[in-house]
């Protein structure tokens, strides 16, 4: 389909947010938080539960499954009860509806393991326009970009998400 | 060595076009109760169906990054104990509702499967590139991407 005439929704001051990292987050990675995610993804491999198996694989404590990069540390009563963290910080865009566009997970270090604290910082990295012929509505397409260091002060990973939100369908 | 513990694969041993061995999950509800335990992902679309279909959706349906981590894994038993895995990539490219709200065992099945794509030496490093993808029961693919891993050396 054709794009369609539609009115920007991106103001100079969402655009002034592009490259500037947010608040710090600390995220921990226990030994059973560890064992949580692998199981979460239907893990078998011993690495992920027994200490002296990943300390065997020369891991120095159980190694992050692809896709773990620790567990936000925060309280109740200033965080977000749906996916944690602080209420109210970073990008919000002004379409209600949000749809997850993607994921890119970029390892930096050899190891990542629990008994490890990495830090996190958010960015957001670009934000674009675009029609969506199968919506039927415009779309913005952020992408945002974390970087996480651990307690050594090694970059170990980079996490780029990408948020598609748009408006409600016409008539829906 | 257990059938737990992925066999080691060799830099040497894999050429472009190789097919990797699939993974195949069944993404159930518990799953999903799993996953949002694990993950710290709380999103009621996920496991309250009411909510869900007060959404649109038909169901609840797959977290993308659920999708995500399948992908790790299968890249994870690709490089095998030795191996390391540098980057998982994928798009969203539609929803995939849990398993249980489907008829068949073939519906149910989310198939997880990659090919390389390149390999090369960077230093001492052996990287190996692919092209990865989720595939539904019905053939479609709903969440492309692309990994990097490291594999050990024969030498």
């Amino acid at each position: 389909m054709a794009d369609q005439e539609y009115e920007s929704v991106v103001t100079d001051e969402m655009r002034a947010m592009i490259g500037v990292k947010g608040p710090e987050t600390v995220n921990e990675l226990t030994t059973t938080s560890v064992r949580m995610f692998a199981r979460a993804v239907g893990y078998v491999d011993p690495a992920f539960y027994d200490l002296n198996a990943a300390g065997e694989r020369g891991y120095r404590g159980l190694p992050a499954p692809p896709g773990y990069l620790g567990t936000p540390i925060y309280n109740p009563a200033d965080s977000d009860p749906t996916f944690g963290g602080r209420r109210g910080q970073g990008f919000r865009s002004p379409y209600p509806l949000v749809l997850n566009g993607g994921t890119d997970i970029e390892y930096t270090s050899e190891q990542i393991c629990s008994g490890d604290t990495l830090t996190s910082a958010t960015a957001l990295a670009s934000l674009q326009e675009r029609w969506s012929g199968a919506l039927g509505v415009p779309m913005l397409i952020q992408i945002s970009e974390t970087t996480y260091t651990n307690q050594f002060g090694q970059v170990v990973a980079i996490s780029r998400g990408t948020g598609i939100s748009y408006p409600a369908a016409p008539g829906g | 060595m257990s059938d737990q513990v992925p066999d080691q694969i060799y830099f040497e041993d894999i050429e472009v076009g190789d097919n990797i061995p699939e993974l195949v999950k069944t993404p159930t509800s518990q799953q999903l109760v799993y996953w949002a335990a694990g993950s710290g992902d709380f999103y009621q679309i996920h496991y309250d169906t009411r909510f869900a279909q007060d959404t649109g959706l038909d169901d609840i349906i797959v977290h993308g990054a659920l999708k995500h981590a399948f992908l790790g894994e299968l890249l994870w038993r690709f490089a095998g104990p030795e191996g390391q895995v540098k980057r998982v990539q994928c798009s969203y490219r539609g929803m995939d509702p849990a398993a249980q709200g489907k008829d068949s065992a073939q519906e149910r099945k989310f198939t997880l499967r990659g090919s390389v794509t390149r390999k090369y030496t960077e230093g001492e490093r052996n990287i190996v590139e692919l092209s990865i993808e989720g595939v539904r029961g019905d053939g479609s693919v709903s969440t492309p991407g692309t990994g990097v891993v490291v594999l050990p050396s024969r030498g």
